[in-house]
């Protein structure tokens, strides 16, 4: 075969460690009260990978690769320091980006040095295999950096959040991917540089054209999606290297990702296909117009307070909302002063309430929620007919029951909270004009058992934890 | 190692990926985009070999961004996700 196979096996043990160090990482996150020690094999893992392969390896200087090093670990550590909660998000997407980046350079120095990666056969050109693995590599790279980086604008509002429709779209996509796909198959026959640069190129370019007509609220989706993708790359990136931990970590990584976009898709009732397509919500329905006339009653927050404090059970409904007016701290205090007068508190969390995964039990963590009061929406669904009130803030489409009753619906078949069973349902949003993000007007809010709470969402709350005091 | 074996082990990672990714609390959801994201940086090590080799000055100096970038991602996605981990609390007891 080739020199890859002249390594001796402890370096294979070691990485083969590392790998195992990953998996005890996501292992760790299925308890909180594991999570920590599984980060810590992480890290572990990932000193054990480094200083295996600067051990292996004639370094021609090491002051530069440190530097790179120092440079770059300095401005991730002050990022995560500095980040806000509520752009975790955002962040996450940056962070993809950069994996994606790093994924093309390296594919890009491979075929540069490829003697330096062992992938040369005896006549100086690189190893067929190795060709299909680097422009796998490359492509799904550049895919993860260029979708990254749009998403990131897109959450981080630098760019409108509404779906973006080129004409042919579909077509264009297409094309694109089967031109790639071609070029890298040709690849294996002629190695000229301008068919490993037209790939990367093209996958940028594809990068682009996939996301840019996505949604704001399908964006748990694609960061999963792109979470994913950048786990391909790197498994991709494993194999032209013949290195079990880069290969280890890609799979993990990569079925992670494809899992989370899975379970967001099922939480919305709608395919990864259809998603992937993009364009919804870019249609408002019909309906909106008219609706706005329709009666609702109208609380303020003595109202709400007073409601609260007589109620034996709360359940309360947090959303998107409730982060971009950063609610979570006001809420929390709302809740320990229902809990002082006697009433139970629950938090009941919807799998697609935010903009990514999990979003909403990071916030209310980060408000000093404990844990085992937020619920997910399978644990706690059958208990509203039991709760006094449902205090819905910043959700709305994953409380519409018309979902489960209204089959014109854009949203029916969506698992959505019962909040209607509660006795009475306060509903806390800035305007009754503006409808959810799936364009659908929210039967809820004209129900006999709603009061409205119209303000913003984080005064709403400050309004009523002061009626409360 | 050859092909087939470098393809067992991505092929079972794959299945012990699936397993795994599946008792994750979804709670922790959040945390787990973090931390895959600092683990897939582990790319590092492909951009290591290529910063440390000489001959191509090209090649030294992408392997050298590419170090920088995944050591952005390695230290700040761990950092925040221990960050993040550190805000879940248990109920305190009060009946103590």
């Amino acid at each position: 075969m080739h020199e890859a196979a002249a390594v001796p096996s402890w370096v294979l043990l070691a990485y083969l460690i590392s790998g195992v160090c990953f998996i005890l990482a996501l292992r760790g996150l299925s308890s909180p009260v594991s999570s920590q020690r599984g980060n810590r094999f992480g890290m572990l893992g990932m000193a054990i990978a480094v200083a295996t392969t600067l051990a292996t390896h004639e370094i021609a200087s090491l002051w530069e690769i440190g530097a790179a090093i120092l440079v770059g670990g300095g401005i991730g550590l002050l990022i995560a320091r500095r980040i806000q909660m509520t752009a975790m998000p955002q962040l996450v997407a940056a962070f993809h980006s950069l994996v994606g980046m790093a994924a093309v350079l390296v594919g890009a120095a491979a075929f540069l040095n490829p003697e330096a990666f062992g992938i040369v056969d005896a006549t100086g050109a690189i190893l067929q295999v190795s060709r299909v693995e680097m422009g796998l590599g490359v492509a799904i790279g550049a895919i993860t950096f260029s979708g990254s980086v749009i998403a990131y604008l897109k959450l981080n509002g630098n760019m409108s959040g509404a779906p973006i429709l080129l004409p042919l779209r579909h077509v264009i996509n297409l094309g694109t991917l089967i031109a790639i796909l071609g070029l890298i198959a040709y690849f294996t026959q002629d190695q000229a540089p301008w068919i490993f640069w037209t790939v990367v190129a093209l996958s940028f370019l594809i990068g682009f054209l996939l996301i840019i007509p996505i949604g704001g609220a399908d964006m748990p989706v694609v960061i999963s999606m792109l979470n994913s993708y950048s786990g391909w790359a790197a498994a991709a990136m494993g194999f032209t290297l013949h290195n079990s931990a880069m290969i280890i970590t890609g799979a993990l990584v990569g079925s992670s990702g494809a899992i989370l976009s899975y379970i967001m898709c099922r939480a919305m009732n709608r395919s990864f296909i259809s998603v992937i397509a993009g364009g919804f919500g870019a249609v408002a329905s019909s309906g909106t117009a008219e609706a706005i006339d329709r009666p609702y009653k109208r609380g303020s927050a003595e109202d709400a307070a007073f409601l609260m404090k007589q109620a034996d059970k709360v359940i309360i409904v947090p959303g998107y909302g409730m982060a971009v007016a950063q609610a979570q701290h006001a809420l929390r205090e709302m809740a320990d002063l229902l809990k002082k007068e006697g009433v139970e508190v629950d938090y009941a969390i919807h799998p697609v309430a935010g903009r990514m995964p999990g979003h909403m039990n990071v916030l209310l963590a980060e408000a000093n929620v404990p844990y085992d009061e937020v619920h997910e929406l399978e644990d706690i669904n059958s208990e509203f007919a039991q709760a006094d009130v449902a205090f819905v803030i910043g959700a709305n489409d994953v409380t519409n029951p018309a979902a489960k009753t209204d089959k014109g619906s854009p949203i029916y078949g969506m698992p959505v909270l019962d909040v209607e069973k509660a006795r009475t349902v306060l509903f806390v949003k800035r305007s009754m004009g503006g409808v959810g993000y799936a364009g659908v007007d929210n039967e809820l809010f004209y129900r006999d058992n709603t009061m409205m709470l119209l303000a913003d969402a984080k005064k709403m709350v400050e309004e009523i934890v002061k009626a409360l005091g | 190692m050859d092909f087939i074996s470098i393809l067992s082990i991505f092929v079972l990672a794959c299945f012990v990926g699936y397993y795994v990714v599946w008792s994750v609390t979804p709670a922790l959801h959040t945390p787990l985009m973090a931390v895959t994201n600092a683990i897939s940086s582990v790319i590092i090590v492909g951009a290591l070999i290529a910063a440390a080799a000489g001959g191509s000055l090209g090649a030294k100096w992408l392997g050298l961004i590419a170090v920088a970038l995944a050591s952005v991602n390695i230290f700040g996605g761990f950092a925040v996700t221990h960050r993040m981990l550190a805000m879940y609390k248990k109920k305190e007891r009060r009946d103590a």
